[in-house]
C-alpha cells in the first residue's frame, strides 16, 4: 500500500487561522499591481528573435553503403530523418537506464512504497533488453547513413528536456512504484507514437528495410505500452480495493 | 535553554566526522513538513556558504591562519552539504525560489524586531519590503507559467501581495551603501543580525544567478535576471552595515558565534525531530569551532574574546508568521527610498538612481510584466475564474 492519509500541509484547509488572515487585507494595502510592460513585450521580442537549439550534424565520410542509402533519400531531406533517428536513439538509450532503475526500485522498495501487486521482474528485464536492442538498431541505421550515432541532434535535445521530469520521478527513492509506473506510461506512450512516425518516415525516405525493422520495434513497443498501462492501472485500483 | 559561550566546549574538532550516507540525508517532505523547516534549511545553507566564502578569503590574507581555516572549513563544507541535501528533488527551482523569498521575508522581519539599533532595524525593514515584492512577482510567474500555487510552499504563513515595486528598487550603487555599525559599541546581536541577513541575501543572489538561465520561458529568464540584480544590491547594502575595521580574527569569531546562534535558534524551534537532531549536533560542532578560534584570537591578537562575544547566546530568532509586522511596515514604509546611506521620501531620490533605473527599464520591466494585474487566489488565478 503506497497511499495513506496524513498531515499534508500544502492546502489552505490545513491552516484555518492563517488562511483567514491571509485573505483579510486592510484597504490601505493594494492586492494587485499595474505596470506598462506586458508579458507580450518580453515574449514577442524573444520569440521573434529566437535561434534554433542547434543543427543536425553533417554526415562524416560518406561512402559505400552510406552513399547508396543517401541516394535513396535524394530529393528528400535526409537531415530530418537523421534528426529523428538521433532522437529515438537517445530516447532508447535513456530507456534502458530507466528500466534498470525501475527494476532496482521494485527489488528494494519498502512495503509502503510498493503497490499490492508483484511486478514481473523478468518481464521488465525483457523490456529493458528490447530497449537496448532498439538503441543498437538505431546506431546501425545512423551509421548506414554515414551519420554519427554519438552526436546529439536537436530533436534528441528537446526530447531529453521533455523526458527529464520522468527520469526524476523514477530515480527518486521516495516515489512509489505506482508513481513510477505513471511516469513509465507517459514514456511508453510517447515512445510508441515516435516509433510509428519513424517507420512512416523510413518509408517516405525509401528505406524499406529500415521501415520493416522499425515496424518490428513498434510491435515490441506496443506490448511495453499495453503491459505498463495495465500494471499502472492495477497498481492504483488495487489500492482502492477495486480488485 | 541558554548557551554560555565561554563554558560550552562543544564537540572537539577532531571528533567532527562524517560519512557519505550522513552527508546525503533523507530530505524533508515538501508536502508534510512545516514550511519553517524548509526556511531553516535554506537559511542555514546560506549561513554555511557565507562562512565558507569568508574563510577562503581570510586564508588569502592570513598565511598563519591557513591551517586552522582549512581544518574548520572542511567540516563547515560538510555541514553545508548535509543541510542543503535536506531539500527534496521534488522542489522545482521555482518552488525553491519561493522558499528563498519566504526566508528573506520571515527571517528579515524577525531580525528587524530584535535589532536594538534603530538605523539597522530600518535597514532591515527597507530590504524586507523589496523581498516581499519579489515573492509576489515569483508567485505570479509560478501561477502563470507553471500553473502552480505558491501558497503550497508558503503554507499561509506569508502573504502574497505587492511590496515596493521591484521595477523601482533599482538604484545606483552609491545609494545602496549604508552606515556601518561600530565594532566597539554595537550590541553583539547587531553583529549577528547583520551577518545572518548578509549571508541569506548572498546565497539568494548566487542561487538566482545559477538557476536563472535554466528556465526556458523568456519572462522567467528576464525576471530572474532582474531580481538577481536587486539581490546584488541587497548584498551590497547588508555588507556595508558590517564594520570594515574589524580584524580578520575578530570577524572569524563573530562568524563562528553567529553560526552557533543560528543552529541554536533552529534547534529551539524545529518541529521535525530528525532534523532537530542535526541542528543540535551542528550547534555543538560550531561551539567546537568557536573554542578553536577563541584560542587563535588570544594567541595572535593577545585579546580576550569576551571583548567581542556576549557571555551567552541571545534569545533565538523567532520562526513564526510575521504577517502583522510585515503589513504594518508595508502600510508605513512602502514609499521610502534610499539616497546615499539615508532613507528618504520617494520624491527625493538621487538623479543617479533615477538615471540608472531608467536605463535598466528602458526595454520594459520584467517584474511589471510577470505580475501585471496579478492577484493571488488560493489554488491559482484559474481557480478564481472557475469559482
Amino acid at each position: 500500500m503506497d497511499q495513506h492519509l496524513g498531515m499534508n500541509r500544502t492546502g489552505i484547509d490545513m491552516s484555518p487561522i492563517h488562511s483567514k488572515k491571509m485573505m483579510q487585507v486592510d484597504d490601505d494595502i493594494p492586492l494587485t499591481t499595474d505596470g506598462n510592460t506586458t508579458t507580450a513585450n518580453i515574449e514577442d521580442y524573444f520569440l521573434e528573435n529566437a535561434e534554433p537549439l542547434g543543427s543536425v550534424p553533417l554526415p562524416g565520410t560518406v561512402k559505400g553503403v552510406a552513399k547508396a542509402s543517401l541516394k535513396m533519400a535524394s530529393g528528400r531531406h535526409p537531415e530530418v530523418f537523421i534528426n529523428k533517428l538521433g532522437e529515438r536513439l537517445a530516447y532508447e538509450r535513456t530507456g534502458v537506464r530507466i528500466y534498470q532503475q525501475l527494476i532496482t526500485k521494485c527489488q528494494h522498495a519498502p512495503a509502503d512504497l510498493s503497490p499490492d501487486l508483484q511486478l514481473p521482474i523478468d518481464r521488465l528485464r525483457q523490456f529493458c533488453s528490447q530497449e537496448e536492442e532498439h538503441f543498437e538498431l538505431l546506431t546501425n541505421c545512423l551509421r548506414k547513413l554515414g551519420a554519427d550515432p554519438t552526436a546529439q541532434t536537436p530533436d534528441a535535445d528537446a526530447s531529453s528536456v521533455g523526458a527529464s521530469g520522468f527520469m526524476k520521478v523514477i530515480t527518486d527513492p521516495r516515489t512509489s512504484i505506482s508513481q513510477c509506473l505513471q511516469a513509465m506510461l507517459a514514456i511508453e506512450l510517447a515512445d510508441n507514437a515516435a516509433w510509428e512516425l519513424l517507420a512512416k518516415l523510413a518509408e517516405d525516405m525509401g528505406m524499406k528495410d529500415m521501415a520493416q525493422e522499425f515496424q518490428h520495434a513498434l510491435q515490441q513497443e506496443d506490448i511495453h505500452l499495453r503491459e505498463v498501462r495495465a500494471w499502472y492501472e492495477k497498481s492504483v485500483r488495487v489500492q482502492a480495493r477495486m480488485f | 535553554m541558554t548557551i554560555s559561550l565561554f563554558d560550552a566546549r562543544g564537540t572537539p574538532l577532531s571528533q567532527q566526522k562524517f560519512n557519505w550516507r550522513e552527508l546525503t540525508p533523507k530530505p524533508l517532505s515538501k508536502l508534510d513538513d512545516d514550511a519553517y523547516t524548509r526556511v531553516r534549511v535554506i537559511l542555514l545553507n546560506g549561513i554555511e556558504q557565507q562562512a565558507n566564502r569568508f574563510q577562503h578569503m581570510c586564508g588569502q590574507f592570513n598565511p598563519d591562519l591557513r591551517r586552522a581555516l582549512a581544518d574548520i572549513r572542511r567540516v563547515e563544507h560538510h555541514q553545508q552539504t548535509m543541510v542543503n541535501w535536506l531539500l527534496g528533488a521534488d522542489h522545482s527551482p521555482l518552488e525553491t525560489t519561493i522558499g528563498f523569498e519566504q526566508v528573506a521575508i520571515e527571517v528579515t522581519a524577525a531580525v528587524a524586531q530584535q535589532e536594538p539599533d534603530e538605523y539597522l532595524a530600518q535597514t532591515y525593514r527597507f530590504g524586507l519590503l523589496e523581498d516581499f515584492d519579489h515573492m509576489y512577482r515569483y508567485s505570479a510567474l509560478m501561477d502563470r507559467v507553471e500553473g502552480k500555487d505558491a501558497n503550497n510552499v508558503l503554507q499561509c504563513y506569508t502573504d502574497i501581495l505587492p511590496g515596493r515595486p521591484t521595477s523601482v528598487e533599482h538604484r545606483a550603487p552609491e545609494d545602496d551603501l549604508r552606515h556601518h555599525y561600530d565594532r566597539k559599541t554595537a550590541d553583539p546581536i547587531s553583529k549577528f543580525n547583520a551577518l545572518t541577513i548578509f549571508s541569506g541575501e548572498y546565497q539568494t543572489r548566487d542561487y538566482y544567478m545559477t538557476i536563472g538561465p535554466t528556465f526556458s520561458d523568456p519572462v522567467a529568464r528576464a525576471l530572474y535576471a532582474e531580481i538577481a540584480s536587486i539581490e546584488e544590491q541587497h548584498v551590497t547594502q547588508y555588507g556595508s552595515i558590517i564594520d570594515p575595521n574589524e580584524t580578520w580574527l575578530e570577524k572569524w569569531l563573530i562568524y563562528e558565534a553567529n553560526e552557533a546562534y543560528n543552529y541554536f535558534s533552529c534547534m529551539e524551534t524545529e518541529s521535525n525531530p530528525r532534523i532537530k537532531a542535526i541542528w543540535e549536533r551542528f550547534l555543538d560542532y560550531e561551539l567546537g569551532h568557536l573554542n578553536t578560534v577563541m584560542e587563535l584570537f588570544k594567541k595572535f591578537e593577545r585579546r580576550d574574546p569576551a571583548e567581542i562575544l556576549p557571555e551567552k547566546l541571545p534569545d533565538p530568532i523567532a520562526y513564526q508568521s510575521q504577517r502583522e509586522f510585515v503589513r504594518k511596515t508595508l502600510s508605513e514604509e512602502i514609499d521610502l527610498r534610499a539616497r546615499g546611506a539615508d532613507y528618504v521620501a520617494k520624491n527625493d531620490e538621487s538623479e543617479a538612481s533615477l538615471e540608472y533605473r531608467q536605463q535598466l527599464n528602458s526595454t520594459g520591466s520584467p517584474s511589471d510584466a510577470a505580475a501585471r494585474n496579478y492577484r493571488w487566489h488560493p489554488g491559482t488565478e484559474l481557480a478564481k475564474k472557475s469559482a
